[in-house]
């Protein structure tokens, strides 16, 4: 079972850029994923007030709008991607993260076997 | 116990159980014992936690539980023996529940160390096949006894007699804690692969029973392969394994018909393959490459998975250079279901009537009387230049060798379908 296990930092975007300290904190946890076989990806995201919100209205119509978000309450600041063997391991792992005055979420991926036939169907073929 | 402190406890145990059992052999010098301190151990977070909660640091809950359960089970053991002792001072010497995960930190690289010397030893030719897979399931895959006996659709109680049977044989023989150099590290290294490949196909294509695949078990070897590759890094028949594992395992969904039957690879819609896992192959046979030697057997099977993952059709195979690959593996690991498997390739090439030539050539190899799928690919040449008669009795005969249900069904249903062109 594939996770993704979302970082929500606490923090303010001119905070965002990380110390040494807690990246080198980071990278022993992201060792331990790796070493145990269900590290499959994980990325940093620059932060908030740098990214671009594309909202749609009627379908085809669209609003841009730069960063920060004014209602934005809760912000992702990176994600893993992990393959365990069940939610409560996802769990395990969200865990044993370095982390202070954040939220992980632990969010499931999506099978394509867990989509009725059809839709399955509609999602054809993915580009290699 | 609720099932979610259950399953809480079990994941606990997944996660945590290989490098408890590592650290704990290293201390004890004795894999059969430590296996026992970390069951124990496992035990008493079963009795304490659904009442106390699963504690911050499991780990360290966990390992400092068993340190404390060691020295009393040495100490009964032979406290006469020097090296006991030792062990004991040692274990004495040893920080409580609180410093425990500092120290777990800072041991991090050795842990590592740890793991792939317990690889080894549970891979050790001195077990046989049935044992080293038990044992490498239980020690680094984290398995139960029950979760590996379901696996393989065996009561438990052989697979703990398997287990206790294979922690004596390792005691008896002395097998030393340690990761393999020299000469010795190449024909031991081969069984580790070899080992993790075995728990992979069984979950690929089970040899017995009503499925035709159980994935957990490929989840439970690509994990293990994953590992030895962090473990591992400069070995390319360890990126050659992971490589080949995660192509097949990208086509998982694609080889099951909508009513469980088998699909053979060219049937199927390649559509329904997981092209992350695909991507992750391609990753793990690049740095197979990487290593600059000559590619071993394992990277050129993925070689030759990455040929039929590349081609967006069944129809647009690259077969010649198939070929070529499958003369590479004969030559370095010459083997009939080699030559059987170059045959099916040589006849998608150059046509049937070449192939058929190379199949009969095999039929009278001792090591594949009995192996479905020798009659099964003859049936299937035989069918393709028109031989139909022939090719009913191959597939009938294919049917009657396996011993998965599903494929049987596959065979007769190919045996019925053989019509006159």
């Amino acid at each position: 079972m594939r996770f993704m296990m979302f970082m929500l930092p606490g923090i303010e975007a001119d905070e965002w850029m990380p110390s040494a300290e807690a990246v080198a904190e980071m990278a022993k946890y992201n060792q331990k994923l790796s070493e145990a076989g269900v590290l499959l990806a994980l990325d940093g995201l620059h932060p908030q007030t740098e990214g671009v919100r594309v909202t749609f209205g009627e379908p085809g119509q669209h609003t841009i709008t730069d960063g920060p978000f004014t209602e934005a309450k809760e912000v992702i600041g990176g994600y893993w991607l992990i393959d365990v063997k069940s939610k409560e391991e996802a769990v395990e792992w969200a865990k044993r993260c370095p982390a202070g005055h954040c939220a992980i979420e632990v969010r499931q991926i999506f099978d394509l076997e867990e989509f009725p036939p059809d839709v399955q169907a509609a999602a054809g073929e993915r580009l290699v | 116990m609720d099932a979610e402190t259950r399953r809480t406890i079990e994941a606990v145990s997944r996660i945590e159980s290989p490098r408890l059992i590592a650290s704990l052999t290293r201390l004890v010098r004795d894999v059969g014992v430590a296996e026992e301190l970390a069951q124990d151990a496992f035990v008493a977070a079963m009795r304490q936690w659904p009442e106390s909660g699963v504690p911050d640091q499991p780990g360290a809950w966990l390992m400092a539980t068993a340190r404390r359960r060691a020295i009393d089970v040495l100490r009964r053991r032979s406290m006469s023996e020097r090296k006991y002792a030792e062990v004991v001072r040692a274990l004495e010497a040893m920080p409580g529940v609180d410093e425990q995960a500092a120290v777990d930190d800072a041991q991090a690289g050795e842990v590592g160390d740890d793991l792939l010397r317990l690889m080894f030893v549970a891979c050790h030719p001195v077990l046989s096949t049935d044992a080293r897979v038990a044992l490498t399931l239980r020690l680094l895959g984290g398995l139960t006894t029950d979760e590996i006996a379901r696996a393989f659709l065996v009561k438990e109680s052989t697979i703990a007699q398997r287990i206790v049977r294979a922690k004596r044989t390792l005691a008896e023989a002395n097998v030393p804690f340690e990761v393999p150099h020299g000469d010795e590290l190449t024909s031991r290294l081969a069984s580790v692969l070899g080992v993790i490949y075995l728990i992979f196909n069984e979950g690929y294509a089970a040899t017995a029973g009503d499925d035709w695949m159980r994935p957990e078990l490929c989840a439970d070897a690509l994990r293990l392969g994953r590992v030895l590759a962090e473990l591992m890094p400069y070995e390319s028949e360890v990126h050659g394994l992971v490589a080949l594992m995660e192509l097949q395992a990208a086509r998982t969904r694609a080889r099951v018909g909508p009513d469980g039957e088998p699909v053979l690879l060219l049937d199927q819609d390649r559509s329904r393959w997981d092209y992350f896992l695909v991507q992750r192959g391609f990753a793990a046979l690049a740095r197979a490459r990487a290593q600059g030697l000559a590619l071993g057997p394992y990277a050129l099977q993925a070689a030759i998975a990455s040929c039929h993952a590349q081609a967006r059709t069944a129809e647009s195979t690259d077969w010649p250079r198939i070929v070529a690959l499958y003369d590479a593996l004969a030559q370095i690991q010459p083997s009939p279901i080699v030559e059987l498997n170059r045959a099916v390739a040589v006849s998608m090439a150059f046509g049937p009537a070449a192939a058929l030539e190379l199949v009969d050539a095999l039929a009278a190899e001792p090591a594949l009387a009995g192996y479905h799928l020798l009659p099964s690919v003859r049936g299937d040449l035989l069918a393709k230049l028109g031989r139909t008669d022939e090719a009913r009795v191959e597939f009938e005969r294919a049917a009657s060798l396996t011993r998965n249900e599903r494929e049987r069904a596959l065979m007769l249903a190919r045996a019925a379908s053989v019509v006159v062109p």
